[in-house]
């Protein structure tokens, strides 16, 4: 019988505040076996992330543990630091969420591998070289022998991703522990990440305690499943019995709200024939001028498509597609190159002030990252009744029943009026976004990703909330998102965009059943979908696709 | 299953907010910082104390403005004036072994020394030729208070004007405006301040203040800048552009809030640093000429006098740190208030105390 790289029992993570112990894991038990992997899944807050850091005593000084923790037979909250210094890397490496930042953007990734090599082995720096290389080439990345004394920066986000699992698995670790390692990118860099992994776990037999919150991701790699809410764990199980036969009723409400592609009930495309479009685009080119030694870059070429009123368009795309640039475009935060946008009938090509004013007052716009669109020194009423105060529909007393109207419809109670942002969770903050967009009753809303932040279940209710509005206040609305499955939920017709141009737009039954071109069929077969039996075969039809 | 869900959790959340539903009256930016502020304990006992020194020095030695031809001046109600002489009250008021002018002024009762409480004549003491030094301590604060206060809101003033516009608009704007404060940053500042007291020392403090805050704001503006150049990126300056805020209106009610701790922490440092460039330029002989007097002029023409006459050092040294001191509490305070998120530092003895919250597993 093979022993478990890692066993944890009775662990708990406690952190300080505000002088009181606050629970983050409780009593946590499991083992993760050579060659397999168990995820651990849940939403933001439920201890998932700190316990896994807590392993290996990466917490910050606020934080407890306790329990015990072994890897390989050897308890980690026990021994001195210098015996948990050495198992770390070694025997326990890290894959963390952001390759931008775990990477040091000073040295070369190659300095990086070579570092990790020479802490744990007698190595001499041709030899450790000679390793790098080698463990690049098993990354893929291309020209490992180049790219060795590359700098994080010069590489794509996919493959400061592999250099980091390089980094991990220099010294062949026992156990890998994964933080989220592909949220940070695209569907499709995403796949061949989640490839690699699976295929180093067979090649090298190492333990993988995947942390996630996508249960796309998890159907693709696991064995095991564990669930956590509040630091507890609910459910632990087969990967399985959880996506199939869920026992308890968080599982259950966890996979309800996860949007799984191709699972919306048909919607009726809105008949657009008398109307006119609230927002078109004629051949719309957008470029970031030349800054230093940088050149001009095209990030919208010949981009053209109308939304009618009531309608919602979802735009599709992977980063650095320009579908970000599409929607600040249209609002007019930044300035056209070639053609012309009309919102309500308003030109923008001219970039007049007095046009911008006009059209921005039938515009709403909702963004990415609730905690960055919402100034952190204004309270909440305050930013919700800006548009309002300053387009001067209302002042004094009105605005503050404006305010308080606006509050009711996104349903927050009134008494939040003059928090804080920061006072208020990721979800509640979208809801002033939409507020804040609404204000001004805008024939036109854009949404900037505005799910991307949110966990599933949060990110459920916020669909659930822009489709009633939208059918009582019947605003058109483009819907930005890297997410096909959510946009599968909300969008009357669909937009993808690749590399700065329009690849397809149709109805959304199309695009999503039949679509026409290479690219968007690479997109949808690149989607997780959370369900192991139904990933495996959608993973084998791509890969045979591929090869 | 998701909407049912929310619903519930609304309804929860509206009965837990009952209570709070009596502060919904709306507050607006401005009022919730001057609340946070009020309820800052140090920075109120701060601003108090501070209020206080400025009347004190200020009705004990009035106020004189202009210029040494024409001066204005409001008299006081302390009965010496700095240039009044008292050698016999210097003699009378002798103390160890021979030392002459000690203060008069003794707080201790009566039954424990035999003396009684009394202020004297020269409560403060004297300096050695008799002059009465609550009068040059008094009137040394009131000039070392004034050139504090104009050189620090001028330099703050200018520099956040300067650093918010370059940082802002950036390109052809924020390059003018950065190489006029190059050339404003490699003068030497005691250069500049000579030239100054040359020029205007004899027309009382307030003109030399006024320069002096002139050329005291390139630090804070180049600050100012940066905190702007970050800041502007964010999405909330796109919401309010959406919104159709103006660019004054950004600038002044969405970025500097997010700035201020920067502005504030550079300006009581601009302003304890007003004071030190006071001292060196009338130590020089180009600040405050005799026989007026700062707190600056007072400790270094006594410097020598500190093993016999201690005194002499203490007055003008006390009021220099307390006011200081209130400077730096009232700047933590609206840094504070203006910024929603405090974080505190976590001691051992906070972690052993700490209470443990226990949660059903």
């Amino acid at each position: 019988m093979t022993e478990p790289v890692l066993k944890v029992s009775n662990y708990n993570v406690d952190f300080w505040v505000d002088g009181t112990w606050y629970p983050a894991a409780i009593d946590m038990n499991y083992e993760v076996m050579p060659g397999k992997t168990l995820a651990i899944v849940g939403e933001s807050g439920s201890g998932k992330s700190s316990s896994s850091m807590g392993l290996m005593g990466l917490l910050a000084s606020n934080a407890r543990t306790s329990g015990t923790v072994e890897v390989k037979g050897i308890d980690m909250l026990s021994a001195s630091p210098n015996t948990v210094r050495k198992f770390r890397g070694k025997e326990v490496a890290y894959i963390f969420q952001e390759p931008m930042t775990a990477l040091n953007p000073v040295y070369t990734i190659g300095f990086q591998i070579v570092e990790t090599l020479r802490v744990h082995f007698p190595m001499g720096p041709v030899a450790a070289k000679a390793r790098a290389v080698e463990l690049l080439t098993l990354v893929d990345i291309p020209n490992p022998a180049e790219s060795f004394d590359k700098y994080p920066h010069q590489l794509s986000g996919g493959q400061k991703q592999r250099a980091m699992i390089a980094v991990a698995l220099a010294c062949d670790p026992a156990l890998l522990i994964a933080d989220e390692p592909t949220t940070a990118l695209d569907v499709t860099v995403q796949a061949e990440i989640l490839d690699l992994m699976r295929e180093l776990r067979t090649k090298l037999n190492s333990g993988i305690l995947l942390i996630t919150h996508d249960m796309g991701v998890v159907a693709d790699m696991a064995d095991e499943i564990l669930v956590m809410k509040d630091g507890v764990t609910v459910e632990h199980d087969t990967a399985d019995n959880i996506f199939n036969r869920p026992k308890h009723p968080y599982t259950q409400q966890l996979l309800a709200a996860v949007p799984k592609l191709g699972s919306a009930p048909s919607r009726t495309a809105i008949s657009s024939e008398n109307a006119r479009p609230v927002l078109s685009l004629k051949d719309v080119t957008i470029e970031y001028p030349k800054r230093g030694r940088q050149p001009a870059f095209q990030a919208a070429k010949n981009i053209s498509f109308e939304i009618y009123p009531g309608e919602i368009l979802g735009l599709v795309g992977e980063s650095g597609s320009g579908k970000t640039t599409i929607g600040r475009a249209s609002i007019g935060l930044l300035p056209i190159k070639e053609g012309s946008i009309e919102v309500s009938g308003i030109d923008l090509s001219s970039g007049s002030s007095k046009a911008l004013r006009e059209a921005r007052s039938h515009t709403g716009m909702v963004f990415q990252d609730p905690a960055s669109s919402l100034n952190p020194r204004l309270p909440i009423g305050e930013s919700i009744g800006e548009p309002l105060f300053l387009a001067k529909v209302a002042k004094g007393e009105e605005l503050a029943h404006r305010i308080e109207d606006l509050l009711d419809q996104v349903e927050l109670p009134r008494s939040y009026r003059n928090r804080y942002p920061h006072e208020l969770s990721g979800g509640q903050r979208q809801r002033v976004g939409i507020a804040r967009a609404l204000a001004l009753n805008p024939d036109i809303l854009i949404a900037d990703e505005p799910t991307s932040a949110l966990d599933v279940s949060i990110q459920a209710r916020f669909l659930d909330l822009l489709q009633e509005l939208q059918e009582s206040l019947k605003f058109a609305c483009l819907f930005i998102s890297h997410d096909i499955a959510v946009v599968e939920i909300l969008a009357h017709r669909i937009a993808v965009m690749q590399h700065g141009r329009l690849v397809e737009v149709g109805d959304r039954d199309q695009i999503l059943r039949s679509p026409k071109d290479p690219y968007t069929q690479m997109l949808l077969a690149a989607v997780p979908v959370p369900d192991p039996a139904q990933q495996k075969l959608r993973r084998e039809a791509r890969n045979a696709a591929r090869s | 299953m998701a909407k049912r869900n929310a619903s519930v959790e609304v309804s929860t959340e509206k009965n837990e907010n009952e209570i709070a539903l009596r502060e919904t009256e709306g507050l607006s930016q401005g009022q919730i910082i001057f609340r946070r502020f009020v309820r800052h304990k140090a920075a109120m006992i701060s601003l108090i104390v501070l209020v206080s020194i400025i009347l004190f020095a200020f009705t004990a030695s009035g106020i004189h403005l202009g210029s040494e031809q024409n001066p204005i001046t409001i008299p006081g109600w302390w009965h010496f004036s700095i240039t009044d002489i008292d050698p016999e009250g210097a003699i009378l008021a002798t103390c160890n072994d021979g030392v002459t002018g000690c203060p008069t002024l003794d707080l201790v009762p009566s039954f424990i020394d035999g003396t009684g409480m009394q202020i004297g004549a020269h409560p403060w003491g004297t300096d050695q030729i008799g002059t009465d030094y609550f009068a040059l301590v008094t009137r040394g604060a009131e000039q070392s208070i004034m050139v504090m206060l104009i050189v620090g809101l001028l330099g703050v003033f200018i520099g956040t004007v300067v650093g918010a516009v370059a940082g802002f608009f950036g390109g052809i704007v924020d390059a003018i405006l950065m190489r006029v404060t190059d050339v404003f940053l490699v003068t030497p500042t005691i250069v500049i301040g000579a030239v100054i007291g040359f020029r205007f020392g004899n027309l009382g403090v307030v003109p030399l203040a006024l320069m002096l805050g002139f050329f005291a704001w390139m630090g804070l503006a180049r600050f100012v800048r940066i905190e702007f150049l970050t800041l502007r990126e964010r999405e909330f300056v796109d919401a309010a552009r959406i919104a159709g805020a103006s660019n004054r209106r950004i600038i002044f009610k969405h970025i500097l809030p997010n700035a201020i701790g920067v502005i504030i922490v550079s300006g009581t440092l601009l302003m304890s640093g007003a004071i030190l460039i006071e001292t060196a330029l009338s130590y020089l002989g180009f600040g405050v000429r005799a026989p007026d007097v700062s707190l600056g002029t007072l400790i270094s023409q006594y410097q020598d006098s500190f093993s016999v006459s201690p005194w002499l050092f203490w007055w003008p040294g006390a009021f220099i740190v307390s006011i200081a001191l209130c400077i730096n509490f009232i700047g933590d305070g609206l840094r504070d208030a203006f910024d929603p998120r405090q974080k505190r530092r976590i001691t051992l003895k906070d972690r052993l105390k700490a209470r443990e919250l226990k949660v059903k597993a």
